[in-house]
């Protein structure tokens, strides 16, 4: 990453000193040790490392020590180089960490570049097979007979490159004081009791940990050593999280087009639902989940859902939002509640499907032709992936209008530990739907009238026993009665109506988390994924003296919050994962008074930004 | 003194005919489509259709603004141009209970909304499907639609040199149980098929020549009422017999077809000058292609399957509407969520 970055989305010049300097020794990552290091695990696509990695990852969790992982994997099924980064940080840092202490080489192609990746001091483990040149006297080199170790497992030719993955998590246990124990325990989870594969499987960790105990001479000082750090916490995906949430939602029909990396999130929909919404009895099901033929059709499915009263979803990412752009104007203008999860993506276009961005946002936004503002929610986190699973149903109904959930790569496809998600206390909000028993009291009613303010009309559904129930959809001019009109002052009418529920949504969305220094001089601004590295990122600035206030946006459309945390600081730092500083845009053109004291930090290169960039970056702008 | 008017007859759920009315036309004077949405009125008072149990959907261009003009105690959904198919599958997913009657264009179905037709059919979406096929764009004033005729010429749009889609074709290859070719010209055949339509178990697709008065009515259009009242040709004398009524009549082995509907109700296909058996796929396919290339008007119901099962059956949706469950059929317990947080530990 280059810190020349900084400015490229802002047409203001730098505020605070000289042009950006391309120098990085500024900051630097904490010193690695004693459970405070990353481990990048380098294989071939398709190779089954995942298992290996989320064995060790689910060890260390178990080991109390606060962990996680980030796959960072190519677009293809199978050949092309991926890597695991795995880190541990007794200080609960779980943002993406720069530098790799510890890396293990096991594909040939890109064995060159994953040797200068080893940070100075660090160790490269590669097979033996690979013969490799000692070259870089700063660094510790270990090597395993991984091929022959897995031709000794008695793995048949097709299963053995798997099992080859198990000599690093064994080699590692023995290294870094890993519990092998834990490490069986994940191998019976993941292999669900299966015997044969399990017993393959640690057979081969065990002879790799003999074979490393006997063979070679620890050089290095990484260890880990147990702690109580993730004592009742859990390790899940943001997807599987979001997918639970849908399902205590209460969501009943779904509609999709695969699309990476927001899949995953349908799946755990259809996993949990199947096991928490069929009656076992009769083999009936109280949900629908259908893979649509693209993604207009998807949310023509789930639009057409809505409009009927269901709770209706899809997930979708980037090019597949682009597509659903015509049914949520729709949906829009129309009045009527649909969920979309976007789990972005790198974009432009076609982008890098399997890596992370926050570069939807301001298209989410805006979406659609003609004026429009959207709904969105922004989580960060596990337990606000599960939320906003079913909140945004509630808010949905409430307002009648597209819910937007901006999640991401990073977010929903890597593992995150998280306390266990609280149980969904309120009761459902079903919004304002009239019974027949209320429209004959009533005598009718204006479908898009207005008669508190809030924007938000009553509506009948289908199949409602009153001779005063039914009204006419459409993404045409309407009135309050909901008839055809084109007379000005009726247009002008409901878009005012749709202004003031935009100003209804501020009040029910959820509101910034703050956390403010005494005597600091500079705001920050992140949301979702970003705020991971965050955390760290405000640290090692504390640790220079740099005192700062944090405000995390957790949805959009702002409220005052956002305008009393950036009227108190000097200078405003808005950090994102995009070439363009999006959300700065967005805050600038919704506060323009407020604009000049925004510095935007932008940053997408498609993996996660880490805590010691984001300092940096913002050193940078203070000197 | 006043003078009583006497009653208004009522059907079986007690709504006069006048319930079953909508909002005046704005098409254009003599319109297929106008035709067609008093076909509409007509059979749903004729069934009995409680029109709060059903919903009238469509998606852009002049066949779509009908459902304004019929129907009016419906709920209507006027959609986007060819999306028609997705939100009523949404739909009828929500709420499986209710009917619902489709009205599209030539344009909107072969053209924009192909895609979403063909899945809608695939899915068997308990709907009955019109397409108002005048083989023009009417909205955008004249343009040829996909329907029109290879070497027709039109004032403004000039030749054509492009192969129609035929409606017919594409819903049999998307394996629909009901295909049918109708004329708006024709009330008492298009009666007939929509009562047919509309006891079918899965997605009923109508191919009705409608024609545009303002810009393909010349007589050497094959969507002119001049050429419709011509050269229709139906293929079978087909009558609709409600599960209510006996059947009495019985026909010598080969004279008729009889095929059970879903609700019970019956439909009788009686020959006429050739031999034909709308259960037979392959003489479908067969019967289409020598009518496309022969340019003959072929009409009435061409493929009848009542086997297939419908999308909501498929799916395996309790009773109750999806739309209407109750929150602690929805919400999974505080025990369950429990149970499931162990597993993350």
């Amino acid at each position: 990453m280059s810190i020349t970055d900084v400015q490229r989305g802002s047409k203001q010049p730098p505020r605070h000193g000289a042009q950006p300097s391309p120098q990085l020794t500024d900051i630097t990552d904490s010193p690695a040790g004693v459970n405070n290091f990353c481990i990048t695990v380098a294989t071939i696509n398709g190779s089954g490392s995942q298992t290996a990695n989320n064995c060790l990852i689910r060890a260390l969790f178990k080991m109390g020590i606060p962990v996680s992982g980030k796959n960072i994997f190519p677009s293809n099924i199978q050949g092309l180089p991926t890597w695991f980064q795995i880190r541990v940080s007794e200080d609960g840092f779980v943002g993406r960490r720069d530098t790799a202490e510890i890396v293990v080489a096991m594909n040939k192609n890109t064995l060159a570049e994953d040797t200068k990746r080893v940070a100075p001091g660090g160790v490269l483990i590669t097979p033996t097979e690979f013969k490799v040149a000692e070259e870089r006297a700063d660094i510790t080199y270990y090597n395993l007979p991984v091929q022959q170790m897995a031709k000794d497992s008695g793995a048949n030719a097709e299963l053995r490159p798997y099992v080859a993955n198990m000599v690093y998590v064994g080699a590692l246990i023995e290294l870094l004081g890993i519990d092998a124990g834990e490490v069986e325990a994940a191998l019976v989870s993941h292999f669900k009791g299966k015997a044969g594969p399990i017993n393959m499987n640690f057979g081969v960790v065990k002879a790799a940990i003999e074979y490393t105990r006997a063979n070679i001479v620890k050089r290095d000082t990484f260890r880990v050593q147990k702690s109580n750090k993730t004592t009742g916490k859990i390790l899940i995906g943001g997807n599987e999280a979001g997918g639970l949430g849908g399902v205590f939602g209460g969501f009943t029909v779904a509609a999709w087009y695969p699309i990476t990396p927001s899949t995953s999130l349908v799946d755990a929909l259809g996993d949990y639902a199947k096991e928490l919404r069929v009656d076992k009895a009769s083999g009936q099901k109280y949900y629908a989940i259908v893979q649509a033929e693209d993604e207009i059709a998807a949310l023509g499915i789930v639009t057409g859902a809505g409009w009927m009263g269901a709770r209706a979803m899809t997930s979708t990412s980037g090019p597949g939002i682009s597509l659903m752009t015509e049914y949520i104007g729709f949906a829009y203008f129309a009045d009527i509640p649909v969920v979309v999860w976007d789990i972005q993506r790198m974009g432009p276009s076609t982008g890098l499907p399997t890596r992370t961005s926050q570069g939807d946002v301001l298209k989410v936004y805006y979406l659609g032709h003609g004026d429009q503002k959207h709904v969105i929610l922004l989580p960060a986190n596990m337990e606000e992936c599960f939320e906003a699973g079913w909140h945004a149903f509630d808010l949905a109904e409430r307002l009648q209008t597209p819910i937007f959930v901006l999640s991401d790569l990073d977010l929903g496809m890597n593992l995150w530990m998280s306390e266990p998600f609280a149980y969904p206390e309120q009761p459902m909000d079903r919004g304002k739907v009239l019974s027949a028993e209320e429209l004959d009291q009533l005598g009718g009613f204006a479908r898009y009238g207005d008669e508190d303010g809030t924007g938000v009309g009553p509506r009948t559904l289908p199949g409602t026993d009153s001779p005063l129930a039914a009204y006419f959809t459409r993404g045409s001019g309407h009135n309050a009665r909901a008839q055809y009109t084109e007379r000005p002052e009726d247009w002008l009418a409901n878009m005012q109506r749709l202004a003031r529920k935009h100003e209804y949504a501020r009040t029910l969305v959820p509101r910034p988390v703050l956390d403010e220094t005494p005597g600091a001089e500079i705001g920050i601004i992140a949301y979702g994924s970003t705020d991971a590295p965050m955390a760290e990122a405000r640290a090692m600035l504390a640790s220079r003296g740099v005192k700062t206030s944090y405000l995390r946006l957790r949805a959009l459309p702002l409220n005052e919050d956002y305008a009393r945390f950036a009227e108190k600081y000097p200078r405003v730092y808005v950090v994102e994962n995009n070439f363009d500083g999006q959300m700065a845009r967005i805050l600038m053109a919704e506060e323009p008074k407020l604009a000049a004291k925004l510095i935007p930090i932008a940053h997408s290169d498609g993996l996660p930004l880490t805590g010691r960039w984001i300092a940096q970056a913002i050193v940078e702008q203070e000197r | 003194m006043s003078i009583q008017e006497p009653p208004a007859p009522v059907n079986l759920i007690g709504l006069t005919r006048n319930d079953y009315k909508g909002l005046p036309s704005t098409l254009c004077k003599g319109c297929g489509h106008d035709s067609i949405s008093a076909r509409i009125i007509s059979v749903a008072y004729d069934l009995s259709i409680d029109p709060r149990q059903l919903i009238k959907m469509s998606g852009i261009g002049c066949s779509s603004k009908t459902p304004a003009y019929f129907l009016n105690q419906s709920h209507g959904f006027n959609s986007l141009h060819g999306r028609m198919p997705s939100a009523t599958t949404g739909a009828l997913l929500a709420n499986h209970t209710l009917k619902a009657i489709g009205v599209s264009g030539d344009g909107d179905t072969t053209s924009i909304g192909l895609g979403q037709f063909i899945h809608l059919v695939r899915r068997n979406v308990p709907m009955v499907y019109i397409v108002e096929n005048n083989g023009v764009y009417g909205l955008t004033k004249g343009q040829f639609s996909a329907t029109a005729d290879e070497g027709q010429r039109l004032k403004y749009a000039g030749l054509n040199e492009l192969p129609p889609i035929d409606v017919c074709w594409e819903a049999l290859i998307a394996d629909c149980g009901f295909v049918a070719r109708s004329f708006a010209g024709d009330p008492r055949q298009v009666e007939t098929l929509l009562k047919a339509a509309f006891s079918h178990r899965g997605t009923a697709v109508l191919d009705i020549i409608s024609p545009c008065v303002s810009f393909n009515d010349n007589p050497d259009s094959t969507k002119s009422y001049a050429w419709g009242k011509d050269h229709e040709e139906a293929i079978t004398d087909l009558s609709w017999i409600p599960a209510r009524e006996e059947i009495t009549v019985d026909y010598a082995e080969g004279e008729s077809v009889e095929v059970e509907m879903h609700d019970g109700s019956h439909i009788r296909l009686k020959k006429l000058d050739r031999d034909y058996d709308p259960r037979d796929r392959a003489q479908a396919m067969t019967l289409l292609d020598h009518a496309r290339a022969n340019q003959e008007f072929i009409t009435g119901l061409i493929y009848i399957d009542e086997e297939r099962p419908s999308l909501p059956e498929l799916e395996r949706l309790p009773e109750t509407p999806l739309a209407h469950l109750p929150e602690r059929q929805l919400r999974p317990s505080r025990e369950a969520l429990a149970k499931i947080m162990d597993s993350f530990k």
